[in-house]
């Protein structure tokens, strides 16, 4: 029998699944997880510049395909998940920032975040209206 | 010493992450819900004629090329530095398989966006 079997070994928790423990935690993995719904959009729009270089019918066959009940379905989650990515991204922000300073004092946290929810709110309004305008 | 190529991706996604977080969610309302379904917005927006219009101009090529390009980088970056957090092994390889994957992405869209002409 060897030696090193037979000497007592310390519990040692499993790491498996660690972040389902916490709110926290599932929080922070789901922040993470908007990831792949923003890698999935930006290989959607890569097929379809890709279907739009290769012609008219291709690009309608892509068009179809948009218009297909699980394309909207697959939308609606890439929404949800941009929603939740750009809430996140702005309540991390006062941390990832370097301090910003305004009259020498520095500015709040709950400022910075409202400040860049604010910016997502007028940019969309903005872009949705020249979506609007081109498109008519 | 070596010089570090960790700021590069950083950059990459932080300037991914604040497109994505001021733009991205009206990005996917306009071509994935409201233009598609007409719904709020007028369907022949994505009729060829119309995006062709929009890939052909110079700035709309780069605002094309910016959002898929910094996307990618920003979501390969992030999904690379989750891949611990789940508890999969981090070499090499997965790095190679996250960046080049952007990379894929960066050089797919450009060729097409060139093929298609000023």
């Amino acid at each position: 029998m060897s030696v090193v079997a037979n000497r007592p070994r310390p519990y040692v928790r499993s790491m498996r699944g660690w972040w389902r423990r916490d709110p926290f935690f599932m929080r922070y993995m789901l922040r993470e997880a908007t990831a792949v719904g923003v890698l999935i959009y930006a290989i959607v729009l890569t097929v379809g510049v890709v279907r739009l270089a290769q012609g008219e019918a291709a690009w309608n066959g892509w068009l179809a395909a948009l218009r297909s009940p699980w394309s909207v379905l697959l939308h609606l989650a890439l929404l949800l998940a941009m929603m939740f990515h750009a809430l996140t991204w702005f309540e991390i922000m006062p941390k990832t920032l370097p301090a910003l300073l305004i009259g020498g004092r520095r500015v709040a946290a709950a400022t910075i975040t409202r400040g860049g929810w604010t910016a997502t709110l007028v940019a969309s309004g903005a872009l949705f209206a020249l979506a609007w305008w081109w498109g008519s | 010493m070596k010089r570090s190529n960790a700021p590069v991706f950083w950059v990459l996604f932080g300037a991914g992450g604040m497109l994505a977080a001021l733009l991205g969610p009206v990005l996917v309302l306009i071509t994935g819900i409201a233009a598609p379904l007409g719904a709020g917005l007028p369907a022949s927006l994505l009729d060829y004629a119309h995006l062709l219009t929009l890939a052909r101009n110079g700035w709309g090529k780069a605002c094309l090329f910016l959002v898929i390009a910094l996307f990618a980088w920003h979501a390969m970056h992030r999904i690379f530095h989750s891949l611990h957090d789940l508890g999969l092994r981090t070499g090499a390889l997965a790095k190679l398989a996250c960046y080049g994957g952007a990379l894929a992405i960066t050089v797919v869209s450009a060729v097409s966006l060139l093929s298609l002409g000023f």
